[in-house]
């Protein structure tokens, strides 16, 4: 076993789990976004940056760090507050993330981080980048504008469904998520129709169709009971 | 330019058969022989390595170096780097863009020639620096960029 500290609190963790296990299996919560139990870890999103005290408080993903033995973890603190929210705004402020008018507002990741780090006001301003929005598939509706890039759509349609349909196109400021080679979702090939990434997306980028805001719950708990399932390589 | 056919693209694609981690190499050389990657080549590239055409879609996008659109028959690529700027390529753009008629990025009406910026060439000991396909031209002046243009239209 390793033994570790987080908040001050003395914790052991088993060799190979991350910061945000050890964290979780201890009762201490840190925010996440692009990562979602059953997926791979990814370590895109900041949210659940942590303070290493003893590496000179350097800054790592949790949700990629594996605990290491003596670490000294604050998870909590007003500087690591003010670090997630302001990655929060800019998350905001790429796209267009105006919850009064997003058909996942209530059911929304995005939006509840907000509440809890206490984001009132996005200090950057907007950049409203008017990507076209998607409605050629018959079931489901992917609007680019609230999409956050988290990769939890591309990872639930590479690692659980094998379709390998969603996957990312451009690259900094423009990288956009596609499916197959970027035309409308309704003629890629590939896709299944099975609806994980609707479900592993945090926000109101990926929804179904004709259903109204109050019904668009999702599952994202779903990808890791799919996966906790399956035999372990 | 005539339309490529899929046959075509699979010949080319010989010898990364199956071999899925030759992606770029299969990009590299598509572009070669046809001067970009149209989506029906991209689809065949999948296909034939073995790759999801979400992840071909994804490399192509990535680089700046693999086009999906057609090219001119010359590619003059000119450094717009720091060393470069500072020796006046600014007044050597202007020249070019008057001279070949296209704005960065675009071709030319007659399907000559091709105009890109680039970051650096490596070889700021020449600023300012372009190359034509495969030749390197150093320390240019905007006269110097109306010559070489006639030359290469003269064949």
């Amino acid at each position: 076993m390793i033994h570790l500290e987080i908040d001050g609190r003395a914790i052991t963790a088993r060799p190979g789990q991350t910061i945000l296990e050890a964290a979780e299996g201890a009762g201490i919560r840190i925010p996440t976004l692009c990562h979602l139990k059953g997926l791979s870890p990814w370590g895109s999103c900041r949210i659940c940056l942590v303070e290493i005290a003893n590496w000179n408080g350097r800054l790592v993903p949790a949700c990629a760090t594996q605990v290491q033995e003596g670490m000294r973890v604050v998870a909590t603190s007003p500087r690591l507050t003010e670090l997630r929210r302001r990655v929060l705004e800019l998350l905001f402020a790429e796209r267009n993330h105006i919850c009064a008018i997003c058909v996942s507002s209530g059911h929304c990741e995005l939006q509840d981080l907000a509440c809890e780090l206490g984001m009132e006001v996005v200090r950057v301003p907007y950049r409203f980048p008017g990507l076209a929005l998607d409605a050629s598939h018959g079931k489901f509706v992917y609007d680019p504008n609230r999409c956050v890039l988290c990769g939890r759509c591309v990872r639930a349609c590479s690692e659980v469904e094998g379709a390998m349909t969603w996957g990312f196109s451009g690259r900094g400021i423009h990288t956009t998520v596609e499916p197959d080679l970027g035309g409308p979702w309704g003629s890629a090939e590939t896709c299944t129709e099975c609806g994980k990434c609707l479900e592993a997306c945090p926000v109101g980028a990926l929804v179904e169709r004709g259903k109204a805001t109050a019904e668009q719950e999702k599952e994202p708990q779903l990808l890791a009971q799919l996966t906790e399932r399956r035999p372990r390589a | 330019m005539p339309e490529v056919t899929e046959h075509e693209v699979s010949r080319l694609l010989e010898p990364y058969l199956g071999r899925p981690t030759e992606l770029i190499q299969a990009l590299h050389r598509v572009q070669e022989a046809l001067g970009h990657v149209p989506p029906l080549a991209q689809r065949v590239v999948a296909a034939r390595l073995g790759v999801p055409l979400s992840q071909v879609r994804g490399v192509v996008t990535f680089y700046h170096f693999f086009r999906t659109q057609p090219v001119g028959k010359h590619i003059v690529r000119l450094c717009l780097g720091t060393a470069c700027y500072v020796r006046g390529a600014d007044r050597v753009l202007q020249a070019l863009q008057e001279e070949l008629g296209v704005e960065l990025g675009g071709t030319s009406p007659d399907g000559l020639f091709t105009l890109e910026g680039v970051r650096c060439l490596g070889a700021c000991g020449l600023a300012p620096v372009r190359t034509v396909d495969d030749a390197v031209y150093g320390r240019l002046t905007p006269g110097r960029v109306r010559e070489i243009v006639a030359g290469f239209r003269r064949g």
